[in-house]
């Protein structure tokens, strides 16, 4: 990280005047409020840029985003958790284009921070209800058959914090505890038939090596469907913050259920009812009982741009972008409000539309300098329609935290600038 | 169980060309080695509802009000009352169906079973499984006895963890009855919606949004 510092102050260096006024009067947050251009740099003059010889080859080993970009990282909201090593971050979904999540903007959420585990002494055990007790090592692992599936990944916490209302100013904030990256693994129905399950056997505890020992219980249907033991996201090695060397993918499921790290499956013929699926990740309703073993995440949609961090910066023609996604299938259609949901318009999905996958939604925007009340509402292959807080409210209460799939509404203000609102 | 034909007919292709035929025909790839006993029991360390799985070993909150002090009061609190952010452990009783929850063993928690497996798998924070089998019952027979569930002499162990009932056994329900919260058409209105639109809360009067560092 020392080397790459050196290597942005070179770089800042030779484009002093543009980098510096270009980011000192951003901010982070904000990146789209207009900078005034140095036009020494335009038309007809040459750029600063051009005469020179900029980097070799063997500058950046591993690539790194320009340093225009450093504003495009995982944020955290320091009051939400006691410490940052059982805490979450949120990917800058209002930054990012397509579907693919960049493996080093996944959204991290921890229990006992991050562990490094060394490679050649990682171990799966898979016991319990079993023919065989056994133990595999990472190349164990890539001999399976291998499978290659795009799937998103979404906190159930995520939007936890606007049960009440309209309470964190920022996509990112509201709506960023998802990725979506390509995971490269080996089924778990591969390795629960190189195990030899006992007919008995009806749930899967799935535990991590980390130092929470994060546990959960899983059906056996859902494991001999489409669960994966994962070691590589989008092409290379998973990250250690993504589980390093491999983690389960538990499809459409909620996130807390793809246990990273993973070091040990075990058969059984009742779910364990760990701290994870007791304590937390029950859904507390109004009456005081609490729902347990919500795991599916309803669809669900958000306009990443206009957001509270993508205002418009002038009138004229814009492209209203969002991402939608469901835990039960594809994504069949978005549609779109300006008008905080009397009318609405079917917005354009921008294939491949993959199953339990975001979906990138546009629809193009002619602003006047007006108020907007901006909504985007996804239905998916079941014929599931996004819902409406009040909605949730009406059946749930406030208190459930979790699994808040709500329409959201972002105000655009005669300015251009946007904030998350609550309507009523 | 699984399809025993097509598993035996991959087996038998793949063991008859690279493995040889003596191996089992029920074992697919021949991958991974067996697990020793030993093996096993180091890393299963999980605690079922039923008592399944809890290590041999016994202790009461009389004993465990010592350790709980030295290894968990500096973020639980003296009582279980929570410093700063850390879980609170004790109190919340009848506060669940109110406007602000508290969700503690005491009165959320439905097993006493997941106390011993959370705090012997992952307590400490930051000293994971640092504790023994008869502190980790110490603890949690003090925690028990806080939210008055049982006496200050009574030894919880291996042979009666599963047998204690939690306030809030109850408290939880199944199947998960989603989806909820539909329209009633199942095509969603699309013109002159009958829908409120004053803004009754903006994020930015509240004002918890962290800012950007400059």
């Amino acid at each position: 990280m020392i080397d790459q510092g050196n290597k942005r102050g070179t770089l800042s260096r030779r484009s002093l005047i543009g980098g510096a006024v270009a980011l000192g009067s951003v901010g982070l947050a904000k990146t789209t409020v207009a900078t005034e251009p140095n036009t020494d740099n335009l038309p007809p003059n040459v750029s600063e840029w051009t005469p020179y010889l900029g980097d070799g080859v063997d500058a950046n080993p591993y690539g790194m985003p320009s340093p225009f970009e450093e504003h495009v990282i995982r944020r955290n909201v320091e009051w939400l958790t006691a410490s940052t090593e059982s805490s979450v971050n949120f990917t800058p979904l209002h930054e990012l284009e397509g579907f693919v999540t960049p493996n080093g903007l996944c959204f991290e959420r921890h229990h006992g921070g991050v562990p490094e585990v060394i490679p050649s002494d990682y171990r799966l055990m898979i016991n319990g209800l079993v023919d065989r007790e056994l133990i595999f090592t990472l190349d164990d692992l890539k001999r399976f058959p291998q499978t290659n599936r795009f799937y998103f990944l979404e906190c159930a916490a995520n939007g936890g914090m606007e049960w009440r209302g309209a309470q964190l100013n920022g996509c990112q904030y509201t709506f960023g505890m998802v990725h979506n990256v390509q995971y490269t693994g080996v089924l778990l129905k591969d390795l629960a038939r190189e195990v030899g399950v006992k007919p008995q056997a009806k749930w899967i505890l799935a535990e991590g090596g980390d130092s929470s020992g994060m546990n959960r219980s899983i059906p056996i249907e859902k494991i001999m469907d489409d669960c994966i033991i994962a070691w590589a996201m989008n092409g290379e090695a998973l990250r250690p913050e993504q589980g390093y060397p491999a983690r389960l993918v538990v499809p459409g499921w909620e996130g807390n259920m793809w246990v990273k790290w993973i070091r040990r499956l075990e058969f059984g013929d009742m779910p364990y009812m760990a701290r994870e699926e007791t304590s937390k990740y029950t859904d507390l309703m109004k009456d005081g009982k609490a729902r347990m073993f919500t795991w599916v995440m309803e669809a669900k949609s958000v306009i990443t741009s206009p957001s509270p961090e993508k205002s418009i910066p002038e009138k004229g023609i814009h492209q209203l972008r969002g991402l939608a996604w469901s835990g039960r299938g594809k994504i069949t259609r978005v549609d779109v409000s300006l008008d905080g949901g009397r009318n609405w318009k079917t917005a354009k999905l921008h294939g491949p539309v993959l199953d339990k996958c975001l979906t990138r939604f546009t629809m193009p925007i002619e602003w006047n300098g007006e108020e907007l009340m901006i909504q985007s509402r996804a239905m998916d292959e079941t014929g599931y329609v996004q819902p409406t807080i009040d909605a949730l409210q009406a059946e749930r209460g406030v208190n459930s935290i979790y699994h808040n799939n709500a329409i959201a509404t972002w105000l655009v203000n005669k300015d251009g600038s946007v904030d998350n609102v609550r309507l009523g | 169980m699984f399809d025993l034909v097509k598993t035996s007919l991959v087996s038998s292709l793949i063991l008859a060309s690279i493995a040889g035929p003596s191996l089992a025909s029920d074992r697919p790839f021949n991958l991974g080695k067996i697990a020793t006993a030993e093996e096993v029991s180091g890393w299963d360390i999980d605690v079922r509802p039923d008592g399944l799985g809890a290590p041999v070993g016994m202790g009461n909150a009389i004993d465990g009000e010592e350790i709980y002090a030295e290894r968990c009061a500096a973020c639980h609190g003296d009582f279980g009352e929570a410093v700063d952010r850390w879980p609170a452990l004790v109190g919340g009783e009848g506060t669940l169906a109110s406007h602000d929850p508290v969700k503690t063993t005491g009165s959320y928690w439905p097993y006493a079973s997941t106390m011993f497996d959370y705090i012997y798998r992952a307590m400490p924070f930051g000293e994971a499984q640092s504790l023994t089998p008869d502190e980790t019952y110490q603890i949690v027979a003090f925690l028990l006895y806080m939210s008055d569930i049982v006496e200050d002499d009574f030894n919880l162990s291996h042979e009666n963890i599963g047998t204690i009932k939690m306030p809030n056994r109850d408290g939880f329900f199944l199947p998960d009855p989603r989806p909820d919260a539909q329209p009633a058409s199942a095509e969603p209105c699309m013109i002159n919606c009958n829908v409120a639109t004053n803004i009754i809360v903006r994020a930015r009067d509240i004002d918890v949004t962290p800012e950007s560092e400059s």
